[in-house]
């Protein structure tokens, strides 16, 4: 078993918009290529092309289409990483103490030396976070880019995680979210940010920006007044014409 | 707590190389790390014009491109027979050797035996060079088959297109309103603009019969029937126009719609612009009440007077426009059923757009001043902007559809001002200022013009003096009058046909023509492979060229093999279709961050060689020693004109660098590379908005050798030349089209947008509409072969709507044998509610043949993954007079995939998807069986 810290400095984490996120997969891939050459061990694939491509991501995109009761079905594109959860439970299930949640500033982290493969971790997240890698058999995770976003050889704007700097639709915020003055702290409360399954009690310190509500342009009647007919035929529309041209 | 101390500033990389993307069409720039020379790890470059910063699934997924196992490793000479896979490795002198043993007797005695054809190649501007160098008239990319229609339609409309020709006002837009299926050429741009706008709360309506992507996270999704969007725009048209909330100061002032038209049925220019003798359009002034030429200082033209002169009544367009659309025809009610959307949704929509053209409507404090020398105070913004994918443009009714939406975009007032739409340079640019197409050959010498353009009436077609086509591909001709990309997915058919006549040598570049870039692929596989009487193959000789192990490569008897993207010199010139934004004029070069660790060379290079050897003029020196060492040398040293070539950056003046026009600067690649790969030149405030008809920016296009004198225009909602060709149809002129086609064109070819239903012949019983696109993360690229990128999409069922899965007893995982009138295939299927209840659809090129692309032969693209191409035949069921007409829009043959109509049945699941073919043997073995790409220590 391995604890928790009481308390973070920072809660550093995500903010994902699903209002705007387009289901690109921009960040899954620049995730897989920053972290394949960085932290830890490579993230491996198996019979890459062959007949059952598997391979470690530590960010994936699932796609959900959700039917309401009234109107047409949607399509909602979710992306899912680790959440460093106040209370992680992968943490806490950890023999080894591998797992570990940061003092300073909340990220979870795979100490990979120590890491036995047993697997547990997995078994303990709620959100499938965790992969084991099948080359090294180690535990893989989202690790917020600890290697960027303090790394002093990257440019200052560059030092945040890379599936943010890479997200063309702008969906994907950093922060501290334990500070409430943050601009994701901000951000979660103009948008009615949520916790993925609260229910499960694992504090997760990301958060999501829930899509707006969708096909909300009224259909009109024929007799609305924005379209009011200047007259009813070509003939009539030329008479129009000319007094609406006196005017311009 | 006992945390482990960990490096929380490792070394990132020990160098970063800046160029651009090759992963699809948009272009972005990227940061290539190196680390002991080998490529790290790849990045979005935050100072590129294009993508700032960020880069897409397909850009991160490029080091895994760059070390595919598929790459071929040297030049290759068929051995076995045409479609087995069988080569041998040759040396490059060897390769060009044979080439030239075919290609120069071709070119001293019949230069049309060459059919030169390239496909996602973003060097046409150099590829045409040299086929026009080498005298045939038989070139053309692959825009023929992709989206000429979009392309087309917004040249000859306004003077430039959507994608690369322009873009939204994303920073002052409110309302956004996307068009059509599939990715978009703009693949970054419309997600950053889309988000931008989305976080400024502005609002999108998508138009497509799929909701993914885009129209996942639209605000309104408009499930519309494919192939009728032309009819809903044009039915909004008619709302707006009978509400009168048009904006008539903008029609008056920058379109056609006063410019007036012979009204006499019996003149042979009826229907045409009344011109003053030195070819000008003529309009009444309502100040004076007399004709006057459009672009007289001062003028105020009238849209509503006309004018009767030698006994005939002259009309301005926008009366025959109001004729036209305020028909009942156009009404919501007529049109809801063939759209699949209600009469009052319709009207809201159009009354949406209206209301955020005209309520929300604001001024930019930005003094221009316009082509008749009337200075405006301010700008006036209209924030409505339209978009649109290929989807709409790849129907037979395409043309007139992107039409149609232009002409919205227009009666709104919205294209190049705030808010609106904005052309990127080069464009505006009419299609008066493109070139004709050219087809005089003389054997031996170079073709007499550029191979492709934009036709201005029956004069201008590609025909023989025996009226038979000039071309392979038929373009230009009667079929297909306006085809300014001419018709890649004819060739092949035209060429095993003998129609119009038989050719020697097929050249192509990055274009998988046995497999997803051919209608009728299993056709297509046995027109390459037929042979004659005398054992011969039809089509004898094929040089292919590409980077990879792709279909094409087994069906080609030498192969030119091209480097990775991050291995080799390309220019993204000004010349061809540049990086530009609305703001600024940009290009870009691509260059070796990385050198090849196998024989190949870059295409480019290879034609200079190629060039050289045959004595092409252009590409050898008086002496007749070679030109241009490699693409890099042409890059540098060409001139198309005196002082303007590939690269517009850091030419060399009298002073010192300049940019645009400017002599040969030696160093100028370095320059590039220096800079980050692209140079950018932004248009001066009060140039940027009004292009086509503001001073400031005619003045400065002409400064960067855009073009060479300013030349304002009105927009085309009326196009002239189509009235010409209806002119022929109807028996005026010596050019006259055969009979079979007369009424086709007279129907078709309307000078104002209309809409028709595509042909349907043959196509009883087939009641579904059948569509694909590609994923976001392969949009325009070569996806399948990509280690990361098939791990997201290494699978493609048939999407049915919930209506069809119930009525057919299907569920997910259950397969189905889909047919049409041309074939039948037989896949999985699997549910999606938020689709079209009619239209059916895949993803696109996932499918691919066993032993292609280094996959394994089980590989699942290869054994569940198909292709609806099989089920679409580059021509029409047979009709009564036993012709089979082309599957192609009439106007600009552009390839119509999307008008695809099926049947569906349940069926047991077999083994794989049908139909099966036979593996292709692979020149290049099999990927590894495991990776773990980490090149740093």
């Amino acid at each position: 078993m391995t604890t928790l810290p009481e308390q973070t400095d920072k809660k550093l984490g995500l903010v994902i918009d699903l209002d705007t996120c387009v289901g690109c997969h921009a960040c899954v891939i620049s995730c897989k290529g920053w972290n394949t050459e960085n932290y830890g061990a490579p993230l491996s694939d198996q019979d890459p092309y062959g007949a059952n491509p598997s391979g470690t991501f530590l960010n994936r995109v699932h796609s959900y289409e959700v039917q309401p009761d009234q109107g047409t079905a949607q399509l909602i594109h979710f992306p899912k990483s680790c959440l460093h959860c106040e209370d992680a439970p992968c943490v806490t299930v950890c023999p080894t103490g591998a797992s570990y949640k940061r003092v300073e500033d909340g990220i979870v982290l795979v100490n990979e030396s120590d890491c036995i493969g047993c697997g547990l971790c997995a078994w303990a997240c709620p959100y499938g976070a965790r992969e084991m890698d099948q080359e090294e058999k180690v535990m893989k995770k989202c690790t917020l880019c600890v290697d960027r976003i303090y790394n002093e050889n990257l440019p200052e704007i560059d030092r945040e995680p890379v599936c943010v700097r890479t997200c063309p639709a702008g969906a994907r915020h950093f922060g501290d979210l334990g500070d409430p003055n943050s601009a994701v702290s901000q951000l979660v409360k103009d948008r009615g940010g949520v916790d993925l399954m609260p229910e499960q009690g694992t504090k997760p310190v990301n958060k999501y920006l829930p899509p707006r509500p969708k096909d909300a342009l009224p259909e009109i009647d024929v007799l609305a007044p924005y379209l009011d007919p200047v007259i009813g035929e070509p003939k009539g529309f030329l008479g129009w014409l000319d007094k609406a041209l006196e005017k311009i | 707590m006992n945390q482990p101390k960990i490096d929380l500033s490792p070394k990132v990389s020990d160098e970063i190389r800046k160029t651009t993307c090759y992963m699809c069409a948009c272009r972005c720039g990227i940061n290539v790390h190196l680390k002991d020379g080998q490529v790290a790890y790849i990045e979005g470059n935050r100072d590129h014009p294009v993508n700032k910063g960020v880069l897409c699934a397909k850009g991160s997924a490029g080091i895994m491109q760059h070390n595919a196992p598929s790459r071929l490793k040297a030049p290759l000479k068929r051995v076995g027979p045409r479609g087995s896979g069988e080569f041998e490795e040759i040396s490059w002198d060897e390769a060009y050797q044979i080439a030239a043993d075919w290609l120069e007797p071709i070119r001293n005695e019949n230069p049309e035996k060459l059919a030169f054809f390239t496909g996602r190649d973003q060097s046409q501007s150099f590829t045409s060079f040299w086929a026009q160098a080498f005298g045939t008239p038989n070139y053309a990319a692959h825009g023929g088959f992709c989206s000429v229609n979009m392309a087309a339609a917004g040249i000859y409309t306004m003077g430039g297109a959507f994608w690369e020709f322009g873009q939204p006002d994303w920073d002052h837009t409110k309302l956004f309103m996307l068009f059509g299926v599939a990715e978009d050429h703009d693949s970054n741009p419309i997600k950053m603009g889309i988000g931008k706008i989305k976080g400024r709360g502005a609002r999108v309506i998508g138009v497509n019969p799929i909701r993914t992507g885009y129209n996942a996270v639209a605000d309104d999704w408009v499930g519309i029937t494919p192939g009728t969007d032309g009819l809903f725009i044009l039915s909004m048209i008619h709302c707006l126009m009978k509400a009168g909330k048009i904006d008539l100061n903008y029609l008056a002032q920058y379109t056609d719609a006063p410019v007036l038209l012979n009204c006499d049925e019996k003149s042979t220019e009826y229907g045409l612009y009344l011109r003053d003798e030195n070819g000008k359009q003529l309009v009444i002034d309502r100040t004076t009440g007399k004709l006057a030429a459009f672009d007289k200082p001062g003028v105020r033209p009238d849209l509503s007077a006309t004018h009767r002169a030698k006994g005939i009544t002259h009309v301005p367009v926008f009366h025959n426009m109001a004729k036209l659309y305020l028909s009942d025809a156009y009404a919501p009610e007529a049109v809801t059923e063939r759209c699949g959307i209600s009469a009052k949704r319709i009207r809201a929509i159009a009354a949406e757009i209206g209301r955020v053209a005209f309520e929300e409507a604001f001024e930019l404090d930005q003094e221009w001043t316009d082509f008749r020398g009337e200075t405006h105070k301010t700008m006036t913004g209209r924030p409505v902007s339209f978009h649109a994918m290929r989807g709409i443009s790849a129907h037979a009714n395409g043309f007139q559809t992107c039409r149609a939406l232009h002409t919205l975009q227009i009666i709104l007032g919205t294209v190049e001002v705030p808010g609106g739409f904005r052309f990127k340079p080069p464009y505006p640019k009419p299609a008066t200022a493109h070139p004709k197409p050219h087809i005089g050959m003389t054997p031996g010498a170079p073709l007499n013009g550029p191979h492709l353009g934009f036709v201005q009436g029956p004069d201008d077609l590609a025909l023989k003096d025996d009226g038979t086509p000039a071309r392979i591909d038929k373009a230009f001709t009667w079929e297909n009058p306006m085809s300014s990309h001419g018709l890649m997915h004819m060739v092949i058919s035209n060429a095993h046909a003998g129609d119009p006549y038989k050719i020697d040598t097929l050249f192509m570049y990055m274009a998988n023509m046995s497999w997803n870039s051919s209608m009728n692929t299993g056709g297509v596989m046995e027109m390459l492979t037929d042979k004659d009487e005398n054992g011969e193959y039809v089509i004898p000789h094929i040089i292919y060229s590409d980077a990879y192990a792709s279909e094409m490569v087994a069906y080609s008897d030498l192969i030119l093999p091209d480097t990775t993207y991050l291995e080799r010199h390309d220019c993204i010139s000004l010349l061809d279709r540049p990086i530009c934004e609305a703001d600024a004029a940009a290009d870009a070069i691509r260059w070796p961050v990385v050198e090849p660790d196998r024989n190949v060379k870059g295409f480019q290079s290879a034609l200079c060689d190629l060039g050289a050897k045959l004595g092409l003029p252009g590409f050898v020196n008086d002496d007749g020693s070679q030109k241009y060492a490699d693409y890099a040398d042409y890059i540098t040293n060409h001139e198309r004109r005196p002082g303007i070539g590939p690269l517009a950056g850091w030419r060399l003046g009298e002073k010192g660098l300049q940019s645009g026009r400017g002599g040969v600067n030696a160093s100028q690649i370095d320059n590039y590379i220096d800079n980050g790969g692209f140079f950018v030149k932004h248009i001066p405030d009060g140039a940027q908005y009004y292009k086509p008809w503001n001073m400031k920016y005619q003045e400065w296009a002409v400064g960067m050798g855009l073009f060479d004198s300013p030349q304002p225009y009105l927009f085309s909602l009326y196009v002239e030349p189509m009235r010409k060709f209806q002119l022929a149809a109807e028996g005026h002129g010596e050019r006259q089209p055969p009979e079979h086609l007369r009424q086709r064109i007279k129907d078709t070819m309307s000078p104002l947008p209309i809409w028709y239903e595509t042909d349907q012949q043959g196509n009883e019983g087939f009641t579904i509409n059948a569509l694909t696109q590609r994923p976001m993360a392969m949009y325009h690229s070569w996806g399948s072969q990509n280690a990361w990128l098939r791990q997201l999409h290494g699978h493609n069922p048939l999407y049915l709507p919930t209506k069809l899965m119930r009525r057919n007893d299907l569920t997910d995982g259950d397969w189905a044998r889909v047919s049409s009138p041309h074939g039948e295939i037989t896949v999985p299927v699997m549910e999606m509610a938020a689709l079209n209840e009619n239209t059916v659809w895949t993803w696109n090129a996932i499918g691919k043949r066993k032993g292609a692309w280094a996959l394994d032969r089980d590989a699942p693209e290869a054994t569940k993954g198909f292709l609806l191409n099989h089920l679409i035949h580059e021509l029409l069921p047979p009709k009564a007079d036993g012709m089979r007409w082309a599957n192609s829009d009439p106007i600009t043959g552009q390839a119509a995939w999307f008008d695809l109509k099926v049947r569906i049945e349940k069926t047991v699941a077999p083994k794989e998807s049908r139909p099966e073919y036979p593996p292709i043997k692979s020149p290049v073995g099999q990927g590894p069986d495991t990776l773990a790409w980490k090149v740093g220590k």
